[in-house]
């Protein structure tokens, strides 16, 4: 019945389908393979990777919100070096693309985890993490502010010739500002959103219920206003946009693209239910079917507003 | 690992506000070892959007049974679960209580929900041939769990039942039955009474085994959202669900 062509074409990148898991939800990829088949997969991306191992934040990292949770795992990660000798080997059987995503507490070693990991083959592109609210060095600072984000995309692209996202911080202003930034500096695509800033208490203690106060909300909460990021970069910058943020079921998958986006990650879905990406793939098919869509990329930006 | 929609076969109170769910999950009921977990998503909603973690609390044949009390909005859902009604299940998870040792005696010491995961090991230790005193801990009367259980000895800080004290006072009042042999112990429960049983047992030889609880989003070692300190990796956490739930009470920082 596959007469759908549901391949994207992204700079330096083609991906079989739109669907990609998300960085911090799928590890390295090898506990989320015993749940599902990452080869119809179009992409995964993994956990943030820094130059030196990162031992994360204190317990409690999570906590359950309505139609949401917060995380503040702070990174927790076996550090570049470890990843390219005991971990990407996994995604030599499969034929999915491999995203790494990066993160880093200075400009240059951003410039150095990228050069590292750019000489394995079998890594096909990177994000470049300058939002994760969990870490006190780096992380949101970079992501709030232009000069840096402008940096860190020229040293990065000076870094590789493969795929390269930019992951933008929904907790700014303006996050078209930033998509344009990411462009003019060479980045090929920009992934929107990361996690929205949050916190709770507990009333009995009152104490915060995560170790790090605030943590990153994700989950289908956040997703109207992932949506309206997608449209503001689409309607302001001329760049590839990775639509991301709470997408639960097939249908959401749609309106990214509708919006804007050219690819998808789910994530917290797949805590919830890992073979979400598989499910949805038959879905986005029988969609285009009835809807008489030759390719999916069609949709993307289709909105009429 | 599996994920199985399975059939609701039971549902009922077995004592104030505790409950036991049973399911027809054959293919995790057939692999599925004491002390693993299951990573319940108990509607098709998104709210509650996360799984709820379960230690196994027994298995039947093909049946498959985990017990809990009612806290919030997804443990009040499947206290509400008919017969037949279907609830997808993610397991068996994590690593469960090594069976095998060669002390004869054993020593399980549950405190309040902590019997959840024992009626399932209590089977498979008689099963080897092994003896059992169970030390059961509340507040009051109305936390004890017995089901399931065998060879209880009672406490409850108020003296409504049992032993007036907690479960380290009533260690020291069996400690005749125990003197000069070795024995193993299970444990389960407040973070407050492992600590508490990790620092009686702390010079001494006898392997303990904790099952440990923590929040948890996927229950399968890719969210990093439960971690625990481990002596043997300073330098990474281990994961509960992944490393543990059981872990050698010696080995873990609480």
């Amino acid at each position: 019945m596959s007469s759908v062509d549901l391949s994207v074409k992204l700079p330096n990148l083609t991906l079989k389908n739109p669907i990609l898991l998300a960085s911090g939800t799928v590890g390295y990829g090898q506990e989320i393979a015993e749940f599902t088949d990452l080869n119809k997969i179009g992409g995964v991306v993994t956990k943030s990777l820094s130059l030196k191992p990162r031992k994360g934040n204190a317990p409690q990292r999570i906590v359950e919100t309505p139609t949401g949770m917060l995380n503040a795992i702070g990174l927790a990660n076996v550090g570049v070096e470890e990843y390219l000798k005991s971990k990407v080997g996994f995604f030599k059987n499969y034929d999915t693309a491999l995203i790494c995503n990066v993160a880093a507490s200075s400009p240059e070693e951003y410039l150095e985890c990228v050069r590292l990991l750019d000489s394995e083959e079998r890594i096909d592109g990177f994000e470049i993490n300058v939002s994760c609210p969990n870490v006190k060095d780096g992380g949101l600072e970079f992501g709030n502010n232009p000069a840096l984000v402008s940096k860190i995309t020229n040293l990065t692209r000076g870094a590789t010739s493969k795929f390269l996202a930019i992951k933008l911080s929904p907790n700014v202003a303006r996050i078209s500002e930033f998509a344009r930034i990411a462009k003019e500096e060479g980045a090929d695509a920009v992934s929107a959103i990361n996690t929205l800033v949050g916190t709770a208490f507990d009333i009995y203690s009152r104490r915060p219920k995560i170790k790090n106060v605030t943590g990153g909300l994700s989950g289908p909460a956040i997703r109207p206003v992932a949506l309206a990021k997608v449209l503001e970069i689409r309607k302001n910058a001329d760049i590839p946009i990775i639509g991301i943020g709470g997408i639960s079921v097939w249908q959401d998958v749609i309106e990214f693209m509708i919006a804007g986006a050219s690819a998808v990650q789910l994530g917290t879905i797949n805590f919830v239910n890992p073979g979400s990406a598989i499910n949805f793939l038959d879905n986005l098919t029988e969609y285009c079917l009835t809807q008489k869509i030759n390719s999916l990329s069609e949709l993307t930006g289709s909105f009429t507003l | 690992m599996y994920q199985a929609l399975a059939c609701v076969t039971d549902n009922k109170k077995i004592a104030e506000n505790i409950h036991l769910i049973e399911f027809e999950a054959p293919s995790i009921a057939n692999v599925i070892a004491p002390g693993q977990f299951l990573n319940l998503r108990v509607n098709d909603n998104l709210f509650p959007l996360l799984r709820r973690p379960f230690s196994i609390c027994d298995v039947n044949n093909d049946r498959i049974s985990v017990m809990f009390n009612v806290m919030g909005e997804g443990t009040k859902i499947l206290s509400q679960k008919k017969l037949n009604d279907y609830v997808d299940i993610l397991g068996p998870l994590g690593n469960g209580f090594n069976l095998t040792f060669n002390e004869k005696k054993t020593v399980i010491i549950s405190g309040g929900l902590g019997a959840a995961p024992f009626p399932y090991l209590t089977k498979e230790l008689l099963n080897r041939d092994k003896e059992i005193i169970t030390i059961v801990g509340g507040r009051s009367s109305q936390d004890i769990i017995k089901h399931g259980l065998t060879n209880l000895f009672i406490t409850t800080e108020d003296g409504s039942e049992g032993l007036k004290g907690n479960v380290i006072d009533c260690l020291k009042d069996i400690n005749n039955l125990l003197f000069e042999t070795q024995y193993r112990v299970f444990t389960c429960g407040p973070n407050g009474m492992i600590k508490a049983i990790k620092k009686y047992f702390a010079d001494n030889k006898i392997v303990v085994e904790a099952s440990v609880e923590s929040a948890m989003a996927c229950g399968f070692g890719i969210c990093q959202g439960c971690p625990i300190e481990h002596v043997q990796s300073e330098d990474t956490y281990k994961l509960i669900c992944k490393d543990g739930p059981v872990f050698n009470l010696n080995d873990i920082i609480i």
